[in-house]
């Protein structure tokens, strides 16, 4: 048999990003809102609601480091150099972020149990931050010299990068607030609810920003898009147009849902929310297919070696609904509301 | 290429996984101890490891949140400031790592979540399983790891492309089980077991001498001397499979190891001495002579000394030198305390404050000391190759400027420096308490509370508490 796996690895690690985003970044965004919390009691409960699979939730994103290091060697040794301070920042950020989720427990003197609420606040915010500029820096491209980085270290850093790392931030506290709706109850899921619809009309400004701003980042993404010098090419924008449509669609069924207008169970603004999500990511994906250094390089040049490939494709067709299941495990295992008085630790 | 970058790369590389193997060496030895608490436990019904099952899973939830955090940083590291070797290396090695991910990263990090929190929901029987998920997938992880790692010690099944100059496999299993693979196994594992068992047993001895006599420590301190006198002697003859294994592989390493200058049919154990590079030669060398017949029996032919290398193939030797004799030195105390500490314990004087424990207590820090210096000497006796003997160390670096890498450099050591203190401070907290003696009941299977942390702390913070308080 035959498989184009430069291309099926490259729709996975694209899958594993995405659930990273999906899941850490409602992590992140539930570190970010906790900085609005009210008082520790509403902190603590805040992150009870993750604290048993935050840690699991993180492990796409070493999926995502270390499938794209496994699969597209080549893309991953141009790409960690070209965002080599804010993958520094993101590190450093995750790390005060995850240690603060134990040590925020342990802190017993109120300076110290300030610092780590700090650290959990501003490791989140910091994190999702610096993931939005390294996304931006992405789709931006990188400049390239044969098998390496050739540009400049701040190459990253311009409007648009600094527009999409405001875009995800916003987006993660959707997500975070939206999963707040779905776990807690009272008054702590009624601030919860107003600040995703905060988020979410941030979240309908920026996304529509930053589609605007990439479809002008290079002729390639306009041109796929079905448009071109002066006119529209119908027959290309058509098959494409479901995706940007149903994002907006979904955005107003989150308000609705969010506003109180109708009673909607509480599992579905999350849900509606990841589905913007995964039509943003769509987008994306379409925009830059089947560049993994955009503009440069594409997936079959990055790709490792078929039998590599392979290897792990084998790996991979076998561990990842294992893993799966047991994560679905896990989350219905600990399905439900949180209750207050378990959440407390002190 | 400026060799400032080459050079602070390395010392970073050097600095987050050396802070980085501590916790996975702890954890791995942890998660085994509370898999065989709690199995004990359920089988025995004895309480007294239920309280030693739920003292240390406090201090496992902290450190395996260190370990999480400082490996996330490990598996950018590579790209970020070893470009090249990542790119060349990628289609043999990268998948190592993938499977690292996907069989031991997931299972560890999903069922940590119910091992911590999910007692309540899953009855016992079950929650033993999540302890044995995350005790095996501790295990896995290490494989694979050290299978990556010793690839590069002693590459095999693998080919170069002639036309972009990068490494790819042609024989995988090869590859997995590289010639140094099983020893370094074998080494790392019983290492991880004996750091977890020094520290243990350190935290024993220190409720001994403050006179905490709980029935907990009792059994916790027998257990760590007895896994310590066991272990060591089969860390000892897994040392010197990995030290021959080594000797076949890389002969420079070895004699940087042995800080032999000179090649001879026969050499000398140095037992001090201060290599001197410059002048190849050692300065105040204190060595029993004629003694490597019995190290190295299968050798017939010349052991090599360092000047049979160029200067430049040449792994720095006092570092290799030093830190062998380090890690030697700290495992053959570990040794001794365990022999001791089975002594006491034969002759019924293991729970009366002594001498024994006053020393058990600093040597808690043995195993890390160890654990680290062995890794230097294998990975400084690497030097000058990523990939031994393929690719050197200057031509494996990424094209960053030495600003970027003093700068993030700066910051690792800052971030790690913050949380090692604290994460020391909160886990020898912990350890120093003493057991509780009202632990919670094991809790019932349907009742109906997400959130429960079993790795929770009660500190008495301000607002009150529901503690438990330390028992007397």
């Amino acid at each position: 048999m035959d498989f184009d796996l430069p291309l099926i690895w490259g729709v996975l690690i694209a899958t594993a990003v995405m659930l990273y985003v999906l899941l850490d970044g409602m992590d992140l965004g539930i570190g970010i809102l906790t900085g609005f919390a009210k008082n520790d009691d509403e902190r603590n409960l805040m992150t009870a609601t993750i604290e048993p699979v935050w840690d699991g939730n993180e492990t796409w994103l070493i999926l995502g480091g270390g499938g794209l290091f496994a699969a597209f060697p080549l893309a991953y040794a141009i790409l960690m150099p070209a965002f080599y301070l804010p993958v520094l920042l993101m590190l450093a950020a995750l790390i005060f972020r995850g240690v603060a989720f134990e040590f925020r427990h342990k802190a017993v003197r109120k300076p110290t149990r300030l610092f780590w609420n700090g650290a959990f606040f501003y490791g989140s915010l910091t994190a999702a931050l610096s993931q939005g500029l390294i996304l931006g820096g992405f789709i931006q491209g990188v400049t390239i010299e044969g098998r390496s980085f050739a540009g400049g270290a701040f190459d990253w850093l311009t409007p648009f990068s600094l527009l999409v790392a405001v875009s995800v931030a916003i987006g993660y506290v959707l997500l975070g607030a939206c999963w707040l709706v779905l776990k807690t109850e009272g008054e702590v899921q009624r601030r919860a609810r107003k600040r995703a619809l905060l988020a979410l009309a941030g979240v309908a400004l920026c996304f529509a920003a930053v589609s605007l701003a990439t479809l002008s980042i290079d002729p390639r993404v306009t041109e796929r898009w079905g448009f071109s010098m002066s006119q529209i090419e119908v027959g290309k924008i058509l098959p494409l147009a479901p995706i940007p449509l149903i994002g907006l669609v979904l955005t107003a069924l989150v308000w609705r849902d969010l506003s109180g207008r109708v009673s909607a169970p509480d599992w579905r603004p999350y849900v509606l929310s990841a589905g913007i999500f995964l039509s943003g990511y769509l987008g994306l994906a379409v925009s830059l297919f089947p560049n993994i250094v955009p503009f440069e390089i594409d997936i079959w040049q990055a790709a490792a070696r078929d039998n590599a490939l392979m290897l792990m494709f084998v790996g991979a067709a076998i561990m990842l609904p294992v893993i799966l299941i047991y994560t679905g495990y896990v989350y219905s295992l600990f399905w439900g509301k949180v209750d207050p008085e378990e959440a407390y630790h002190d | 290429m400026e060799l400032d970058a080459l050079i602070l790369s390395r010392l970073q590389f050097a600095f987050v996984v050396a802070f980085h193997i501590m916790f996975p060496a702890f954890t791995i030895g942890l998660a085994a101890f509370l898999a065989v608490c709690e199995g004990l436990w359920l089988w025995t019904k004895r309480d007294v490891f239920k309280r030693l099952y739920l003292h240390w899973i406090k201090i496992f939830a902290l450190a395996f949140a260190m370990g999480v955090v400082s490996g996330v940083v490990m598996s950018y590291q590579f790209g970020t400031n070893w470009s090249v070797f990542s790119d060349k290396a990628g289609s043999v090695i990268g998948p190592l790592l993938g499977y690292e991910v996907l069989t031991a990263f997931f299972l560890e990090a999903t069922f940590l979540g119910v091992m911590l929190f999910g007692w309540k929901r899953v009855g016992n029987k079950l929650h033993f399983i999540a302890t044995c998920a995350v005790a095996i997938g501790t295990t896995i992880s290490a494989f694979w790891i050290l299978s990556a790692n010793s690839w590069m010690q002693t590459p095999a099944g693998f080919a170069i492309d002639p036309e972009t100059g990068n490494f790819y496999a042609t024989n995988f299993w090869e590859v997995v089980f590289n010639p140094s693979f099983p020893s370094r196994y074998v080494h790392m594992m019983l290492a991880a077991f004996i750091t977890t068992a020094a520290v243990i047993l350190a935290a024993g001895a220190w409720q001994v001498v403050r006179h905490h006599d709980q029935e907990p420590t009792r059994w916790q301190i027998r257990m760590a001397a007895g896994t310590l006198a066991v272990l060591m002697p089969l860390q000892i003859m897994a040392g010197h499979w990995s030290g021959e294994v080594a000797h076949e592989y890389q002969p420079a390493k070895i004699a940087a190891v042995e800080g032999w200058w000179e090649t001879d049919r026969i050499q000398p154990t140095i037992l001090f001495a201060l290599p001197d590079e410059e002048n190849e030669r050692n300065i105040a060398e204190i060595a029993i002579p004629g003694t490597s017949p019995y190290l190295f029996p299968g050798e017939k032919g010349d052991l090599k000394g360092l000047k049979a290398f160029d200067a430049e193939d040449r792994p720095p030797v006092a570092i290799v030198f030093w830190s062998f004799r380090i890690m030697v030195g700290a495992g053959m105390i570990m040794l001794a305390l365990g022999i001791w500490g089975c002594l006491l314990w034969w002759r019924k004087k293991i729970d009366k404050p002594g001498l024994f424990h006053w020393l058990a207590v600093p040597s808690g820090a043995l195993g890390f000391i160890s654990v680290i210096s062995g890794w230097v000497v294998a990975e400084v006796g690497r030097q000058p190759y990523t990939v031994y003997g393929q690719l050197r160390t200057e031509d494996s670096v990424a094209p960053v400027s030495t600003g970027q890498v003093a700068t993030s450099l700066l910051i690792f050591m800052i971030v790690y420096a913050i949380i090692f203190t604290a994460g020391t401070v909160y886990m020898a907290r912990i350890a120093t308490r003493g057991f509780e003696d009202d632990a919670p009941e094991p809790p019932e299977r349907e009742h109906r509370a997400p959130g429960w942390s079993l790795g929770a702390v009660d500190e008495p913070a301000e607002g009150g508490s529901r503690n438990r308080k330390p028992a007397e």
